[in-house]
């Protein structure tokens, strides 16, 4: 098992949005710009590398008919922080990431990957697949959010891209928009793996 | 409020802000678990049911143990304590221990209704319609019928959105669609129209 494979697996072999489907409620609500999109992606990460190196080094003490519970505890405390982290030093974006910044206790990437790698890794070896996982969650959100800023406002990280004579498609930040650009996006993914099989 | 008003707040949840098809609350199960008519509306039954009790426990348990305005415990009023920051802790722990309860309940009354929904039971925890509808009835500062009304109104609405989209599902089988579609992309597809004919619901004036 080598390092470099672990930390990347999770941008393309194994990404959590576009290969394993999960975190999509995130992933669907905070992609009308790419800002709200980088902010989720960066919380998530950090939640994820945190609880990642906690339950790694509890892995061995925790009983495991109850493991989910605490794990969800872990997962909630440093949620937490990170809500009163990012209230106090960006308001703006706490705010217009709204319920979905303490809704990051459910994204099933963080309990996925703390019962499928940190409840059965050691600690460095969680930190890696943390950063990779997360890495890999926010690139995705930035692909979807950059399609859906720059159709739905004509702008990228709200600097204007397209000529002024550009009318934005207003479908494409609201929700019908998102279901689209993601249901588009993972076709894409399935496309390129039957190439690869030859069918 | 009288119950004109419930009934307005009702509707409005069901099919103007849609928890799944608007709000995006709840997709996990709605694309996972819609793939058959019959697991889809024990599903949605299931989430209904959590989602009202989850609803009252989770405003009860805010509004009288961290909230130092009503605190049932005055010291903690008095002293000034502000217990709120723990509400996101406080409340998924309440929701997966309702979650388990409900599960151990239905495992000794209804052996039937536990064989049709048992798988579905601890994906309810980590569903985020429950912790949303919770977290949003506080944001909203609603009082207690009021955020029964919301939790089951969003019960309602999600079993909505999940049963037609079982039902669509179902005779996508027999339908030739191309290869790379297949699956989880056609869903999301079938998804963004659903929510664009919901959308047509904003236009109500309640």
């Amino acid at each position: 098992m080598s390092v470099l494979k672990e930390l990347t697996k999770g941008i393309y072999k194994e990404n959590p949005v576009f290969r394993l489907a999960l975190g999509l409620c995130p992933t669907l609500a905070v992609t009308s710009s790419v800002e709200n999109g980088v902010g989720m992606g960066l919380a998530a990460t950090a939640v994820l590398l945190c609880s990642n190196i906690i339950i790694s080094l509890v892995r061995n003490l925790v009983p495991k008919k109850i493991r989910i519970p605490i794990y969800i505890t872990i997962i909630a405390t440093f949620v937490t922080i990170v809500e009163l982290l990012m209230n106090a030093y960006f308001p703006a974006l706490y705010k217009s990431l709204g319920i979905f910044v303490p809704l990051i206790v459910v994204n099933c990437i963080i309990l996925g990957r703390a019962e499928a790698f940190a409840s059965r890794n050691n600690m460095f070896m969680s930190i890696v697949d943390a950063i990779g996982m997360g890495v890999g969650f926010t690139l995705s959100l930035v692909v979807i959010s950059t399609f859906r800023e720059v159709l739905g406002n004509g702008t990228f990280y709200g600097m204007n891209v397209l000529p002024s004579s550009y009318e934005p498609a207003m479908f494409m930040v609201q929700a019908p928009g998102a279901f689209l650009t993601l249901g588009l996006i993972l076709a894409f993914f399935n496309w390129l793996d039957l190439r690869k099989t030859g069918n | 409020m009288d119950f004109g008003q419930y009934f307005t707040m009702l509707i409005s949840v069901i099919f103007i802000n849609n928890f799944v098809l608007s709000r995006f609350l709840g997709i996990c199960p709605y694309i996972g678990v819609s793939k058959k008519l019959d697991s889809a509306i024990g599903m949605g039954f299931a989430v209904t049911f959590v989602m009202t009790v989850a609803s009252a426990v989770t405003w009860s348990v805010y509004t009288f143990m961290l909230n130092p305005q009503s605190n049932i415990f005055p010291k903690i009023g008095e002293m000034g304590v502000d217990l709120t920051f723990l509400r996101t802790i406080a409340f998924i722990i309440v929701i997966a221990s309702l979650v388990q309860l409900v599960e151990i309940v239905l495992q000794k009354t209804s052996p039937v209704l536990y064989s049709a929904l048992g798988i579905f039971l601890p994906l309810i925890t980590t569903n985020c319609a429950i912790l949303g509808v919770a977290v949003l009835n506080i944001d909203q500062e609603l009082t207690f019928i009021e955020s029964l009304v919301q939790g089951f109104g969003a019960g309602i609405g999600f079993t909505l959105a999940i049963v037609l989209m079982a039902g669509l599902r179902e005779k996508l089988e027999m339908s030739n669609i191309p290869k790379p579609l297949r699956g989880v992309p056609i869903a999301f597809i079938m998804a963004s129209l659903m929510s664009l004919a919901f959308q047509g619901f904003s236009g109500l004036s309640l």
